[in-house]
């Protein structure tokens, strides 16, 4: 039994819960009737029906030899999407021209080639003041350039 | 001729100095990007639409056309030249392009897909001159019978022309059409899914996902295999086609473009399937075709303009009926609806500044493709051999940026990066992600006239088989449907995709 391997099996899965969390979540609504429909109707009907292509995934998943899932590479994930988070956290406190260069090199750190070295540093730093003078200065996008932190 | 009067409209748009210079802008900008390796278009006109927003609406839309065409053009050059195609509509260039670089050819091959794709282009928006006033004109009459029917055969469309398995394509479709309820509900004020979060109330912004999805989730699919650059060349010589040369690509061309259009225009289709189609008619019609796979000159020459073809007339349904034929053109909708323009039938007589100078815009682009793109190919040569460890960050930093300026709120950040790890699982499970952004794009419109439809007609669903329109359009779907459960062709489709991997 390879069955809970495959990605039938788990592409259902998701399916199934995504599809059962909506109905579930979608009672709270008026249902409303099918001349009236409600806020609550379509989501209740697009829901079910994908409840419904999870459970058959998962099923053939189960039942059919399939291709099995490959290994989810975990530290790329961590450091991209944990880039992207810092980004958010810290940006009214380090502002665009602190925070996007740390951002860039926590992201940086997923690479398997990943090696300090000056080229690439000064590479940032002149990165940065490229998005600082675009976005800031020249699309006036309303990021601080400095945070509070710097007193900005 | 009113037609005339039209395209001149087009023309004093088109030619103005700042559309001029943001088209030409777009298409630069479009081609860098688009060159580089593992960033397809749609990725590309994603982390692009927030430059954007400052623009007036016909100028934005001009500048995202030009993005879309050059980045379409760039990932060729990258199949042709690395063998690293951007988006699946160029995998299939790679196959004899390569080869043909391999053999000391990059320069012709280049050339092809070049001219072949510029000859295609101006046939494809002389199409789209023609063909989008029609089709809107007999969309006006469209109620939201027809409008419920004809999304819903776009949706069978794409779910058809998805690589893949197709429970997971219908799957993603729901996915995305759930998605895309979330916030208040136009009708009656509810909050849907929201979870009390104030921010949730208008919705996710379709960048936000677009973002995470192809851009964050990309970069995670690519960091798996890192792979070296194999050789890139560093000199491409032999632009210039020979007179030889160009008459053997006429014919490929000239079916290409044919093939293209047509794909172009179906929902769901457009640019992939067409560059497949044409590679197999053009190894079907040749004289030598034991020479495809070895760097056979019909082998670029057809699918290119198969796909720049279909690229265009992509532009059509959107256009005139503001239903998303691939996910680029979903993002162009989502541009137009920030720009508070509603995409449908009435664009033609509301905007005509904006249609027609888009139109003509198209041929100006490609124009500036081809004459831009051959003389600089020695600076998308080096573009291609920046190591991706060096890219991906200002990838990272490009979506930070872009999802910030959308709202000016960090709350869309920590979103784009919950849809970028979204995006790399669902990818994990071989669930394209195409089928999710169309019916993020497709879901509220599809339940608003889901809803109106089944208020006129006092809750009888008979009537959508009564109104002949839509009694055509869902049977067609249905037809679709079932020709692909169909196990003859089901074998073919399987054996269409097989190059694919």
């Amino acid at each position: 039994m390879q069955g809970h391997r495959t990605k039938d099996f788990w592409a259902g899965a998701i399916y199934l819960a995504l599809g059962l969390a909506t109905v579930i979540l979608a009672r709270d609504l008026t249902l409303g009737s099918a001349a009236r429909m409600g806020p609550g109707y379509f989501p209740t009907v697009l829901g079910g029906l994908l409840a419904v292509i999870g459970a058959v995934s998962l099923l053939r998943g189960l039942l059919r030899p399939g291709e099995l899932v490959g290994r989810i590479h975990l530290k790329p994930m961590i450091l991209v999407i944990g880039a992207t988070l810092f980004f958010a956290l810290a940006l009214d406190a380090l502002g665009l021209a602190v925070a996007l260069p740390a951002a860039m090199f926590i992201a940086a750190t997923a690479s398997k080639r990943f090696r300090l070295a000056p080229v690439p540093l000064l590479g940032l730093v002149g990165f940065t003041i490229f998005c600082v003078l675009v976005f800031v200065r020249g699309l006036d996008v309303p990021l601080p350039m400095f945070g509070t932190l710097f007193g900005g | 001729m009113e037609i005339l009067g039209d395209l001149w409209l087009g023309v004093q748009t088109a030619f103005s100095f700042w559309n001029l210079t943001y088209c030409l802008l777009g298409v630069f900008l479009g081609t860098a990007i688009g060159v580089l390796p593992g960033l397809g278009p749609t990725a590309t006109v994603a982390m692009l639409l927030p430059v954007t927003f400052g623009l007036s609406p016909e100028t934005a839309i001009i500048m995202l056309a030009g993005i879309f065409y050059g980045a379409q053009y760039g990932g060729s050059t990258t199949a042709i030249l690395v063998n690293l195609p951007g988006e699946s509509s160029s995998v299939v260039t790679a196959i004899d392009g390569y080869q043909m670089a391999r053999q000391g050819q990059a320069g012709k091959a280049l050339a092809t897909a070049a001219i072949g794709s510029f000859i295609a282009g101006s046939i494809a928006t002389v199409l789209i001159a023609f063909f989008a006033p029609l089709l809107s004109s007999v969309a006006l009459a469209f109620g939201p019978h027809e409008y419920f029917a004809l999304m819903v055969l776009g949706l069978a469309a794409s779910v058809v022309l998805a690589s893949g398995s197709l429970l997971h394509a219908v799957g993603m479709i729901l996915f995305g059409l759930i998605l895309g309820l979330i916030g208040t509900d136009v009708q009656t004020g509810a909050m849907r899914f929201t979870f009390g979060s104030f921010e949730l109330a208008d919705g996710i912004s379709f960048v936000v996902v677009a973002m995470g999805v192809f851009g964050l989730g990309e970069i995670l699919s690519n960091l798996e295999n890192e792979a070296d650059r194999t050789t890139v060349l560093t000199k491409v010589t032999g632009l210039m086609p020979t007179r030889a040369d160009l008459r053997a690509m006429l014919a490929p061309v000239g079916r290409g473009t044919a093939l293209g259009s047509v794909l172009g225009i179906l929902p769901g289709g457009g640019a992939m399937l067409s560059s497949f189609a044409s590679y197999a008619l053009e190894k079907k019609v040749s004289k030598t075709p034991q020479q495809f796979g070895k760097g056979a000159l019909a082998g670029v020459a057809g699918p290119e303009a198969a796909n720049n073809a279909g690229a265009q007339t992509s532009f059509i349904p959107m256009l005139t009926l503001g239903i998303p034929s691939n996910p680029v053109m979903a993002l162009m909708i989502g541009a137009l609806i920030m720009q508070g323009i509603q995409p449908g039938p009435s664009v033609i007589q509301d905007q005509p500044v904006l249609f027609w100078g888009l139109i003509v815009s198209m041929w100006v682009g490609n124009l500036m493709l081809l004459v831009l793109n051959l003389p600089l190919i020695g600076i998308w040569v080096k573009m291609i051999s920046i190591p991706y460890g060096y890219l991906f960050p200002c990838i990272v930093a490009f979506c930070l940026i872009g999802v910030f300026s959308l709202a000016n709120s960090t709350f869309d950040i920590w979103l784009m990066g919950l849809f970028g790890v979204a995006g790399y699982i669902l990818r994990k499970l071989d669930c394209e992600p195409a089928p999710l952004l169309l019916g993020f794009v497709l879901g509220p419109m599809l339940e608003e006239h889901l809803r109106r439809a089944m208020l006129v007609s006092r809750g009888d669903v008979t009537s959508f088989f009564t109104s002949p329109i839509s009694a055509v359009l869902l049977l067609v779907a249905a037809l679709l449907i079932a020709s692909v459960l169909a196990p003859a062709i089901r074998a073919k489709r399987e054996e269409a995709f097989q190059d694919e991997d």
